[in-house]
């Protein structure tokens, strides 16, 4: 199988991995169009990829700008989810005690709706950048937690073994094995926590509305404009696809011995 | 260089406690190749770990070079069943990871890493990944990792055991020249009579539970041994009966005495 994949020429493989994906997203557009022509849909309701189009182009400047904002609130805020989310999980791993403390209070925490918690995050920091912020942290730190804790704990019982019998110190074997090691469990989680970031930020931008995509699609539904709405719906899952790809990237960037060892 | 006297084993289980080893007395000579073997559950790695100070007897006592042995030492290293090599390393960098972890200088092992890749036939592979590497090929890795500390001792876990039958015979001949090469005393737990005839000096025969030391037997043999055909097939033949009768034997022992 492996050997199969790495004779065919990389030119195949490149197509695969461009034109496919392309020529679906073609495909789904195309069904779209043909089911909101064929059965003469009213455009307020559902409407067809042109009307999106057409919405778009209005003001294309001002769309890209909202994208913009919604998208660096995404960055921030996922940044700060996966940094604390893996600075905890270490914290986790390292004391059985504090796992112990405080592992169903974060689970409780992660069971709250974040939604109901949107309200509280306007009255503790009124309008702004921050609530949305804290929203994206919020709705997506926890994928992170658990699987860092998840990775960190499936050292095999072999590379644990070496470290001891090298007397190899909590640190090294934390730093040397145990943290690469985990680092393909981390990756799904993070990949698994992207589009929840994108709800959070979305969440924030809808109960407080200011700028960014969320604050769009209030706007369009108070002046009934169904084709921007869904313009921006369309902004929000291209920008959920370049999050996720950019993670992948990094992952091939930084693990890439991980599609070796599970093939 | 080591010396085990009266070392007992148990552990706690479920129902009780279940004896791994019991009283056992050997001394290993220095550059002595000594073959521990026996049925599996016979506790040969336990006696192993015993010696690489990561379990302590729970009875007597075990040193090397004359020190008790209480937590892994520097000049004993070991290799495990799986080669246990960092998928994310490079074979040199997964060579040199004892180096680092005892916070020697990198760059004046990185030729000795190199020469033993060489000396283990991997001399060009020094930049590849263990998954690009056979088997074979990783456990040569990982001796190589064992022998950059340039141990006193070297503690072998039934290491060939999961390759291939060829595979065995290749690193078994290999691992023969090393040790006439470097002098290094070995403790090699196995389950094969083939690979310890070929490779000890002694070979040690463990019963099973609890595990006691039932014979030791020497294998006169000179060196360099091969397998196939060579002059000393009778020898090799008689100590392959002898041991083929040891450990066979074993459940019926007390009713036909040999």
């Amino acid at each position: 199988m492996a050997t199969q994949q790495s004779t065919g020429s990389t030119l195949t493989r490149a197509w695969a991995n461009t034109a496919l994906p392309t020529l679906g997203a073609i495909l789904a557009v195309a069904l779209w169009w043909l089911v909101t022509v064929a059965l003469h849909i009213d455009p307020f309701f559902v409407p067809s990829p042109a009307d999106v189009l057409d919405a778009f182009m209005r003001d294309p400047g001002f769309m890209m700008n909202e994208t913009w904002v919604t998208f660096s609130r995404v960055l921030i805020g996922f940044g700060i989810a996966v940094a604390g989310g893996l600075l905890i999980a270490v914290l986790l791993a390292a004391s059985w005690t504090v796992e112990r403390m405080t592992m169903p209070l974060l689970a409780a925490i992660n069971a709250v709706p974040k939604v109901a918690l949107a309200p509280l995050l306007l009255v503790w920091m009124g309008f702004g950048n921050s609530p949305k912020i804290v929203m994206v942290v919020l709705v997506s730190f926890f994928p992170v937690i658990v699987s860092t804790m998840a990775g960190l704990t499936s050292t095999p019982a072999d590379l644990r073994e070496l470290g001891r019998s090298l007397s190899a110190s909590w640190w090294q074997t934390f730093v040397k094995v145990r943290l690469p090691w985990a680092l393909p469990q981390i990756f799904v989680g993070i990949k698994v926590a992207t589009p929840l970031a994108i709800i959070g930020a979305v969440i924030g931008e809808v109960v407080s509305p200011d700028h960014g995509l969320g604050s769009v699609i209030v706007g369009s539904g108070s002046s009934a404009d169904t084709p921007l709405a869904f313009a921006a719906l369309v902004l929000l899952a291209i920008t959920g696809v370049v999050l996720f790809y950019l993670i992948v990237a990094i992952e091939r960037l930084l693990v890439p011995w991980a599609a070796a060892i599970a093939s | 260089m080591i010396t085990i006297e009266a070392a007992t084993q148990t552990f706690k289980a479920r129902g009780g406690r279940v004896h791994a080893l019991q009283d056992i007395d050997l001394t290993i000579g220095a550059g002595e190749f000594v073959a521990v073997i026996g049925r599996s559950g016979c506790g040969k790695s336990t006696l192993l770990r015993l010696i690489g100070g990561l379990l302590k007897p729970t009875g007597g006592r075990v040193t090397v070079a004359g020190d008790r042995v209480t937590t892994p030492r520097r000049d004993v290293a070991m290799v495990f069943q799986r080669p246990a090599l960092l998928p994310w390393r490079s074979v040199l960098d997964n060579v040199l990871l004892p180096v680092e972890i005892f916070g020697w200088s990198r760059a004046q092992h990185r030729r000795q890493a190199q020469n033993l890749l060489e000396m283990t036939g991997l001399g060009g592979f020094a930049k590849r990944l263990p998954h690009e590497l056979s088997g074979g090929m990783q456990q040569r890795v990982s001796l190589c990792r064992a022998l950059i500390q340039g141990p006193k001792v070297m503690l072998m876990d039934e290491p060939f055991s999961a390759l291939d039958a060829l595979t065995r015979e290749e690193l078994a001949v290999e691992l023969q020249r090393i040790h006439m090469e470097l002098g290094t005393t070995v403790v090699f737990v196995t389950h094969s009579i083939q690979e310890a005839v070929l490779l000890a000096d002694r070979v040690a025969v463990l019963s099973a539970r609890p595990g006691r030391l039932r014979k030791v037997i020497g294998i006169d043999i000179p060196r360099p041994r091969s397998f196939g055909h060579n002059a000393h097939l009778e020898e090799v033949a008689g100590a392959s009966a002898e041991l083929h009768h040891l450990l066979l034997a074993e459940e019926g022992a007390a009713h036909h005495p040999a």
